[in-house]
């Protein structure tokens, strides 16, 4: 089985406006992946699998990634005017870099099962951001394993996924408002079951008497 | 658009067929004997046709890749007991190979031996289950079940010698296993593992020949294999259709090169083949068994790199997976350097084997789904994490 | 013959049926509550702090290190450290817990808080019968409640506990030596300083003086 780097070279080669880049992966496990821009994934995804060669006709897992945006405080030299004489003063300047949701998916091939053991090829696509710009292609039409899991990253992070056959909450239900696996999702405390009462819980029981007495 | 803004569609099930009948929308569930636990099924149907079948799931769920997030690796072990409820140790096993994966741990040689012993024992009494399970919903009313439950207590004794729990295990750590085999416990599974090739025959005797079995699952739910690997089926579910494709043989995960075994594959892709392949599957995993039991090496059970406390992995992501007895089960993590995994994903064989149940259904009679739902064994836990 | 697998199963559910009335093997059935089976010895159930000897608050071994309580899982533990000390197995002055709650409607047996814990002070216990109708409460254990001795561990878990038991004996004997080796030390400093010549002379005692007076 091919390394990242040469199914790269291959895609690359057999299309080469895909923006298609790696990720190098860090830990011991080497498994890189291949960072595809939304606009061509679904080609990407049909010369995968329709390749000969490398026939990554099973979709094993497809999921979905919350990274929050981040705000970073970087030192900058900057040249101002301080008593008169033009100084280079250092500021510290904050800026918040954009968060994103991703979507992975992990590839194998069955028709060429028994060549060699190999990682999976691992194909990412990330949306613009958080808020507004969240949709992707969906691979469903070239994998159909991809159908119960897109929905799924639909409903529990809100990535919708243009092309999907029937695009509805999987395992939520219906009239739920919000995306519980995002990293801010704050669960309701108005559950109907006691919990062990110390710390958060009696912090938050408290919360609700001082409301209801008022 | 915003996802919040985007309305959730429900298709609509009631239409107007073509020779001018309306169809009976059933509710299958979530509240019934047969769905293997809370499931629904909106199922339409044209007379004793099926015409549309839309799987409804989620009545389980309980986010456990969150709860995962928010708790230690160590942590989310016993978790992960309780996704596939019926073979915690498979799923302890994928969980540490994932991590494993991760970290870059070893496994000693007799910690992978016991790995082994306990995930074919595990696939044993996981396929007896499965087809007591079908003839029950066949209406055998329990007979082959009870045989089938009466094996498993044998196994399930063993287990609870070697890890204090009959199903909620908590045995694989990172690494190796938890605790030593206690003093005996390889005689009790010889003794165990002796008495079961004549468990088998019993029920081969009992079912295989039986004519109603095979009148009622022969030609019914037949899956093609193209749709089965374009779907993500794997497991029982697509060898059954005659792909050749078991993780064991094609990963070389653990020491399963060291044994000889065969895969048993199908020609039709129905009821029966499915049946048949658990029953041969077992007979396979009694002969690793046997082969394992030979020569367990003495030695460390665990990785003497690993911890148990504050285990940290470096920075990076891992896929792991292995041929559990519902299908290929897959853990994917990311870890940011924390003690907490920073994604923590369970790819379910259980969920991604309904992705076909709808085509498997069309055209079939209403009392065939409840046997073409059984036959592709799943267990809630894992539907809906 | 139609019919023919039918009878045939027919015939190995017949035997079944048969053996059950002279073969233990085949009626597997135990008619619970009335007979039971005998335990697996290393079952496991919901965890109990263990102390030595016969009083409860002397011979407890938990130092309250929270350990176990930041460790499990589904956090069913709460802990409130002592503000005095009281001395442990070995003699040292430890903190001890004024509070040792487990939540067993949470508490999902994994065993977790026994394998972290540095002082062999919480097992595994073996009763599952706890069933109770006091809804706000009645699965909260405390500390008292909580707390058995040493020789309960000894019946429930005997192999585990005896092999706890040497290595606290072992622990035992090391700190011993290691406070004699210290003792014979320090009293062999004390022979070399008495047997050399006093040096410095005896401090003058300072007037004690009445202030104002």
């Amino acid at each position: 089985m091919k390394t990242a780097e040469e199914i790269l070279g291959i895609i690359q080669a057999a299309l080469p406006d895909a923006g298609v880049a790696l990720v190098p992966n860090p830990s011991p496990s080497a498994q890189h992946s291949l960072l595809v821009a939304p606009a061509s994934a679904v080609a990407v995804a049909s010369f995968l699998r329709d390749d000969p060669e490398l026939a990554l006709d099973y979709c094993s897992n497809a999921t979905g990634v919350d990274w929050p945006g981040k705000e970073i405080s970087e030192k900058v030299k900057v040249t101002k005017l301080v008593e008169g004489v033009e100084t280079i003063v250092e500021e510290t300047v904050k800026r918040v870099e954009p968060g994103y949701l991703e979507a992975v998916y992990h590839l194998y091939s069955v028709k060429h099962a028994h060549r060699e053991v190999a990682g999976p090829v691992v194909l990412r696509m990330r949306t613009g951001n958080r808020a507004d710009q969240v949709q992707l292609p969906s691979l469903t039409p070239v994998w159909r394993s991809a159908e119960f899991q897109e929905r799924e990253i639909f409903d529990l992070f809100g990535i919708v996924f243009v092309g999907h056959p029937d695009l509805r909450r999987i395992l939520m239900w219906d009239e739920f408002e919000d995306h519980p696996m995002r990293r801010d999702y704050v669960d309701p405390d108005d559950y109907e079951y006691e919990p062990t009462p110390h710390d958060e819980v009696l912090k938050r029981a408290d919360i609700h008497k001082a409301e209801a007495n008022v | 658009m915003s996802a919040a803004a985007f309305k959730t569609y429900r298709p609509p099930v009631m239409e107007v067929s073509e020779e001018g009948d309306e169809l009976l929308e059933v509710a299958m569930g979530p509240h019934h004997p047969s769905t293997h636990g809370v499931f629904r099924m909106d199922v339409a149907l044209d007379g004793e046709r099926v015409v549309k079948l839309k799987p409804v799931f989620g009545y389980l769920h309980r986010n456990h890749e969150k709860i995962a997030e928010k708790a230690s690796y160590l942590a989310a072990m016993p978790y992960t007991d309780r996704l596939d409820y019926f073979c915690s140790l498979t799923n302890n096993w994928a969980y540490a190979l994932a991590v494993e994966k991760l970290a870059g741990l070893e496994v000693p040689e007799r910690a992978e031996y016991i790995r082994v012993i306990t995930a074919e024992l595990t696939r044993i009494q996981n396929h007896a289950s499965a087809i007591g399970f079908l003839m029950q919903e066949m209406g055998a009313s329990g007979t082959p079940l009870m045989y089938a439950f009466r094996e498993r207590e044998k196994i399930l004794d063993l287990f609870e010698e070697l890890t204090g729990s009959r199903m909620m295990c908590n045995y694989m750590r990172f690494g190796g296993c938890r605790v030593e085999l206690p003093s005996g416990w390889l005689d009790k599974v010889k003794t165990v593992v002796a008495g079961l090739p004549k468990f088998i025959d019993e029920m081969e005797n009992l079912l295989t020949g039986n004519e109603i079995l095979m009148a009622r699952s022969q030609g019914v739910g037949i899956l093609k294999p193209d749709l089965a690997v374009n779907a993500g089926v794997t497991g029982v579910m697509l060898r059954s259709t005659g792909v050749n494709y078991d993780i064991r043989k094609v990963d070389h995960y653990g020491i399963y090169d060291r044994f000889k075994f065969r895969v048993p594959l199908g020609d039709h892709g129905d009821i029966y083949d499915r049946y048949m392949l658990r029953v041969l599957e077992m007979r396979e995993s009694v002969e690793i068994l046997k082969q394992a039991l030979k020569d367990v090496p003495g030695g460390p059970i665990m990785d003497p790199k690993s911890k148990i406390r504050g285990f940290r992995p470096k920075p990076g992501e891992a896929y792991g997976r292995i041929e559990a007895p519902k299908g290929e089960l897959g853990f994917y993590l990311i870890s940011d350097g924390s003690g907490n995994p920073y994604r923590y994903r369970v790819r379910p064989p259980s969920l991604i084997n309904l992705t076909i149940l709808e085509d498997m259904c069309l055209g079939q009679n209403v009392a065939d789904v409840v046997l073409i739902f059984g036959s592709v064994d799943i267990v809630l836990g894992e539907v809906d994490r | 013959m139609l019919g023919e697998g039918i009878l045939k199963g027919l015939g190995e559910t017949a035997k079944n049926f048969a053996g059950s009335f002279v073969s233990k093997e085949r009626l597997t059935t135990v008619q619970y509550p009335e007979e039971r089976i005998a335990p697996i010895e290393n079952t496991r159930d919901f965890p109990f702090l263990v102390y030595d000897g016969d009083d409860k608050m002397a011979g407890l071994r938990c130092v309250a290190c929270q350990i176990c309580e930041k460790e499990c899982p589904p956090k069913c533990i709460y802990i409130v450290k002592s503000t005095d000390k009281k001395p442990d197995f070995v003699g040292k002055m430890q903190i001890y817990p004024a509070r040792f709650d487990i939540d067993i409607s949470v508490c999902m047996s994994c065993q977790i808080c026994v394998e972290v814990c540095p002082f062999e002070a919480i097992k595994m216990d073996t009763e599952f019968e706890l069933s109770t109708t006091d809804r706000f409460g009645g699965l909260l254990f405390d500390r008292d409640h909580l707390s058995k001795s040493n020789e309960h561990y000894h019946k429930i878990h005997p192999t585990e506990a005896a092999e706890v038991d040497a290595r606290l004996a072992e622990e035992k004997a090391k700190a011993e030596a290691k406070a004699k080796a210290a003792a014979a030390a320090a009293a062999a400093k004390a022979a070399g300083a008495a047997a050399a010549p006093p040096v410095a002379p005896a401090a003058k005692p300072a007037p004690a003086k009445e202030p104002g007076a």
